[in-house]
């Protein structure tokens, strides 16, 4: 038990020394490339030289490097008063905060759908490896995988708000309404996005599994959980999927990290969904620093957690790498 | 005699790769008495693990075909619906496996897995499965088991986890224990424990053990009969007491010249024979051991030797030598160093 707790402090300790490397990084990036003045950088588009001189003011420019680095980081952890100078007076990390629970939603629902979807595609093709189903669900889930979001998306907006939008899907209403407000409008506006965006995820994930299901399908143990007179099924999910699951478990991690931190751009953006990816879209093609840099300091938190969150997990499905 | 528990008749397997034909077994027939040890010799590749794989229903390949039957207590296994097939595996047939290190679940405990068997076969509860199975790991002689039986296989060293795994096959008492070289993966000491423990479980419970190995020494010590395999048939087959005192077949010969004096460590391996066995897509028209053979003659390359009671003692070969010219050779080169080798 010890060894646990020990385990999870010391990955924890890990995950906050890393995220203090990616800000430093971060900030180098934005400050100290050489050449670049973060002032005008930062001060948005055609700035008054009143506005640059307040930006250098406010940022402590001329004082030392730490001091800079340390006003930035206050300004986006504790007083959260960074301000994006494109988009005048709007608070960025307020804004972020906003988005969060939106990219949130449309995530978690996408990854219960892949999740599912691919376990039963996955199990299927391996089960049925020597018909012709597992090179068709195989080539399906390579269409999945291989079908650009953007376009897809496109599609889906084309037949569920244009074509077929007076029939069968009069009730999909694209757009965000939070949970806690209505549960079944929340639901309604997200269910294309989710499906959307987790195709992709589908069909790697089939992919995946079913490669590794038989991969440990050959394994000695499963020969033995046969051998011990258990029925196929109880060896397919007892057995030989509950291993496969470990592959399994960390991309999704990974993943949903990722997607988490902004990585659902695309889907945000053809949807209109506000999100941390769409506020990222946004502040790329208006070029706003602050919320950029914001963007990504968020972004690779998500990420690093996602992965910390993987490594007790992993400890917790697989006993052989659990700290003893 | 008796019926026989286990009655393999003519049973072959053939799997169809990219190559081709592999014939792996080839008309083997065996039969295992209640409480026999039947062992089972040969070089890698001769068809050995197929064979008893093929028994328990285990060869999963769908590019696999058997042909033959299977009788265990009467019924044939070949020919029984998977459901039926299942509560005889791990109840009536257990195995046991070469690699201690894979053959356990890596994420489940081991008292767990052994629950796991029990639960299949037989109404009982959680606790009272998981108070059977630290019973059978003390009965193993796993030490500590009460504790041991929440460890995960990892804990467990090698000769360890052959224990876990022995436990768990005897958990539900089969009739049958098919061992297929349960202590090749493990070093010498350990080894004699295991052999050891089997024994003892012959003993106490009466269970029928098929014992599948590499080193003759371990035949000489467990078996009362012995089947000798080469390139999937079986070229010799009788009582211990004859293959070791009286072996017909060249190949045996040569398996016995590999036995390990009793006051020396065991060889991993049987001796090298010189020369490679054949190819199992393209066996011989003759005796398949013709080639490696040093008393070939030209029978040997076109006729195909059967396995037959050919000194009417119930002692089989498959070897086409007449027995003057067997009893010239052996008296010649053999004899001396099986002299020397008698335990
Ligand atoms: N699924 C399969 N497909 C094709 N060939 C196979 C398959 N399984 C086994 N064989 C072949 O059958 C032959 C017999 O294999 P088997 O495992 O029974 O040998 P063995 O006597 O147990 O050898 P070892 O002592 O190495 O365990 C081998 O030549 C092997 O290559
Ligand atoms: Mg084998």
């Amino acid at each position: 038990m010890l060894a646990v707790l020990t385990f999870i402090v010391r990955r924890s300790l890990w995950t906050v020394v890393v995220m203090f490397v990616i800000t430093v990084v971060v900030f180098f990036i934005f400050f100290k490339t050489p050449g670049v003045d973060p002032a005008r950088a930062l001060a948005g588009r055609d700035p008054s030289p009143q506005v640059l001189a307040e930006v250098r003011q406010q940022l402590g420019l001329n004082r030392p490097l730490w001091i800079q680095y340390g006003i930035m980081m206050k300004k986006i952890f504790i007083t959260r008063n960074l301000v994006s100078y494109s988009d005048q007076g709007e608070l960025i990390i307020p804004e972020i905060f906003a988005a969060a629970p939106i990219t949130l939603s449309l995530v978690f629902g996408a990854s219960v759908i892949w999740v599912v979807a691919a376990i039963v595609m996955g199990v299927a093709a391996a089960r049925l490896r020597g018909t012709i189903y597992d090179p068709v669900l195989m080539i399906l889930a390579l269409i999945g995988l291989s079908t650009p979001v953007f376009w897809l998306g496109q599609v889906v907006i084309l037949i569920t708000q244009v074509k077929l939008h007076s029939s069968i899907f009069s009730w999909v209403q694209l757009g965000y309404t939070p949970l806690t407000q209505s549960p079944v409008k929340w639901f309604e506006g997200l269910i294309f996005p989710w499906i959307t965006l987790s195709i992709l995820y589908i069909g790697l994930y089939a992919r995946v599994l079913r490669a590794n299901l038989l991969e440990v399908q050959n394994e000695d143990y499963v020969r033995t959980a046969r051998a011990k007179g258990l029925s196929e099924r109880r060896v397919l999910l007892r057995h030989t999927l509950r291993t496969s699951m470990i592959t399994f478990l960390s991309l999704f991690g990974l993943d949903f990290g990722a997607l988490v931190g902004g990585g659902a751009i695309l889907t945000e953006v053809v949807f209109g969904i506000h999100g941390v990816g769409f506020l990222t879209w946004e502040s790329l093609t208006n070029l706003d620093l602050p919320t950029i840099m914001a963007v990504v300091i968020y972004g690779a938190f998500f990420i690093v957690l996602a992965n910390a969150l993987v490594d007790v997990a992993y400890a917790w499905i697989d006993p052989r790498v659990r700290p003893t | 005699m008796t019926e026989p528990l286990l009655d393999i008749r003519n049973l072959s397997v053939t799997f169809r790769t990219e190559d081709g034909l592999v014939r792996a077994v080839d008309g083997v027939s065996a039969t295992l008495q209640q409480g026999e040890t039947l062992g089972i010799v040969g070089e890698s590749g001769s068809g050995k693990s197929v064979t008893m794989m093929t028994v328990m229903r285990l060869i999963t390949d769908p590019n696999a075909t058997f042909e033959g039957e299977v009788y265990y207590k009467g019924v044939d296994l070949l020919a029984l619906p998977q459901d039926q097939i299942r509560s005889i595996r791990g109840a009536g047939i257990s195995m046991i496996f070469q690699d201690p290190m894979t053959s356990l679940n890596p994420v489940y405990k081991v008292g767990w897995q052994i629950a796991e068997q029990i639960r299949e076969h037989e109404k009982i509860s959680k606790q009272g499965a998981r108070a059977r199975a630290i019973e059978l790991l003390t009965s193993v002689g796993i030490p500590n088991a009460a504790e041991r039986v929440d460890n995960y296989p990892h804990e467990f060293s090698g000769g360890m986890r052959q224990r876990v795994m022995i436990a768990m096959a005897i958990s539900c008492n089969p009739d049958v224990l098919i061992a297929d070289e349960p202590t090749t993966a493990l070093d010498v000491t350990i080894q004699a424990q295991i052999l050891k423990l089997i024994r003892k479980l012959k003993s106490d419970y009466g269970t029928a053990v098929v014992l599948i190995t590499h080193d003759m020494g371990v035949v000489a010590d467990m078996a009362d009969r012995i089947a000798v395999m080469y390139a999937g048939r079986i070229v010799e087959q009788g009582t211990q007491r004859e293959l070791f005192y009286d072996p017909q077949h060249p190949y045996t010969w040569g398996l016995l010249g590999s036995i390990a004096r009793l006051d020396r460590p065991r060889p991993r391996r049987l001796a090298a024979i010189p020369g490679q066995p054949p190819s199992l897509m393209r066996l011989p028209a003759g005796c398949a051991f013709a080639e490696r053979c040093a008393y070939r003659f030209d029978a040997c390359e076109t006729q195909q030797p059967q396995l037959l009671d050919r000194l009417g003692t119930g002692h089989l070969d498959a070897c086409l030598l007449s027995e003057q010219r067997k009893h010239a050779i052996r008296t010649r080169t053999v004899e001396p160093e099986l002299v020397e080798e008698t335990p």
